[in-house]
């Protein structure tokens, strides 16, 4: 690691859209300074610069270059810090590629479902308890018998759902479920995830981002 | 057009007016790769489609040798990388390609729905307030333009790139919005001087001109594809 960088990530510890640019920077063992950003109450003057667009965490700041938008942050940490026989997050095989891709985009939708639990109320937190389920039991049917969907390492797909374990103890409690229940096999692997030190360090306390999620349903004045 | 010999079996599962669709079709021509080009019947899904998109059940569909590839900007990608020989579509610079990647994602994300909204709002407020963020999103792009293509014609350079064919897919929907909200300025030769430039030489790009359909044929469409959301949300 001769080459003087400079790495800086922008976050808030409960987004798992940051948790996943902070496994990724983990797994590739890239040095980095990391700056907290109260997203929900102070969005600072360093945020609105490096991300004036969306206004949102994580933002890697590399070299003094701002890269948005977590699944891109993580594809960058891939094609950049490469070699060395430091671990691949995306297949080299084109179709794979795109196999990895579609999913981690499709992943994206499963926090929105999982919103409605949480922030909503009524029929939506129904509607949104059959989506989180659906989607997460299709997620667990790609798994397979594999142990990572990444194949016998933890790959691009691993890093873009593994954030979410630490969500699960809030849908739950919120939507009355056990996801541990539906999905057995999806749960089995987000543990064998979490004996890694990269997504370990990565994910908070389930129980803290529950309270987490109290304050902010106070804050948006939904009746808990 | 190259013959396909070693390409393989390239079919695209789609219809002409969708922009997203546009975007592989502009793609496979900048590749030189023929392709079959399955068009789906309005208001109706292929087995073909529910078959190799079971997921989301939309078009476009790649499929290469019978593998199907879903997601327009996701083929795209694909097509970059299986036919690496032909001109290249995604920067070559990391950071220049996370620029790229970023910004196909907020037309996808932020930009596109207000399309949607202003063609199919059911009051006048809403459509004026997806018209506003219509500009929003404008100013922004034109703020990307400027600053991504150097004072280069595309936003990939000297020739179109990944945010070319994100955005300039959305051209023909972009004007016949344009004259549905009754001579809205989305193109401003004030506002939006740059993209105003990018959009007419996209237009006329030989990878281009002949996926993009004409602004009419889209008004023509838009009435009817409107017409069935309406229905839709009316019977929800």
């Amino acid at each position: 690691m001769g080459k003087s960088e400079e790495v800086v990530l922008l976050n808030y510890w409960p987004s798992p859209y940051g948790m996943r640019a902070m496994i990724a920077l983990a797994e590739k063992g890239v040095q980095y300074e990391y700056v907290s950003v109260d997203v929900v109450n102070n969005k600072t003057q360093l945020l609105l610069q490096m991300n004036p667009v969306h206004k949102k965490v994580p933002v890697l700041i590399h070299n003094g270059s701002p890269v948005c938008e977590s699944l891109v942050i993580v594809q960058y940490i891939d094609e950049l810090w490469a070699g060395d026989a430091k671990p691949v997050f995306l297949p080299s095989d084109p179709y794979q590629r795109a196999q990895a891709r579609f999913w981690a985009h499709y992943i994206d939708e499963i926090f929105e479902f999982g919103r409605k639990i949480w922030i909503k109320t009524g029929e939506e937190v129904e509607k949104g308890k059959k989506e989180l389920v659906d989607s997460l039991k299709l997620m667990e049917s790609q798994l397979g018998d594999k142990p990572y969907f990444g194949g016998e390492e933890l790959g691009y797909v691993d890093i873009a759902l593994v954030p979410y374990y630490s969500w699960f103890y809030t849908y739950e409690q919120f939507g009355n479920i056990s996801i541990e229940a539906e999905c057995p096999k999806l749960v089995d692997w987000a543990k064998r995830c979490m004996k890694k030190e990269s997504v370990n360090k990565a994910l908070p306390d389930p129980v803290k981002v529950h309270d987490f999620v109290v304050m902010l349903r106070k804050k948006f004045g939904v009746d808990s | 057009m190259a013959n396909n010999n070693n390409n393989g079996d390239v079919k695209l599962i789609g219809a002409w007016p969708s922009p997203f669709v546009m975007r592989p079709r502009i793609a496979l021509n900048i590749k030189s790769v023929e392709y079959e080009f399955l068009q789906e019947q309005f208001g109706s899904k292929s087995d073909l489609l529910l078959k190799s998109n079971p997921v989301h059940k939309k078009i476009p569909v790649l499929l290469h040798n019978d593998k199907p590839i879903c997601e327009s900007n996701i083929i795209v990608e694909y097509i970059d990388e299986v036919w690496s020989a032909g001109p290249s579509i995604l920067p070559s610079d990391a950071h220049d390609r996370a620029v790229a990647r970023f910004w196909a994602a907020y037309v996808d994300e932020k930009w596109f729905p207000n399309v949607r909204g202003a063609a199919a709002a059911s009051s006048e407020e809403a459509k004026n307030a997806a018209v506003d963020q219509l500009k929003e999103g404008m100013a922004l792009l034109e703020g990307a333009y400027v600053e991504i293509s150097k004072g280069k014609d595309f936003f990939g350079g000297e020739k179109i790139g990944f945010i070319d064919i994100a955005f300039g897919s959305m051209l023909a929907w972009l004007r016949a919005l344009q004259v549905m909200l009754g001579g809205v300025k989305l193109l401003d030769e004030e506002k939006t001087p740059g993209l105003c430039k990018w959009a007419a030489k996209f237009s006329a790009d030989p990878a281009v001109k002949d996926v993009l359909p004409e602004t009419e044929k889209i008004i023509e469409f838009a009435k009817l594809l409107v017409a069935k959301i309406k229905a839709a949300a009316a019977s929800s």
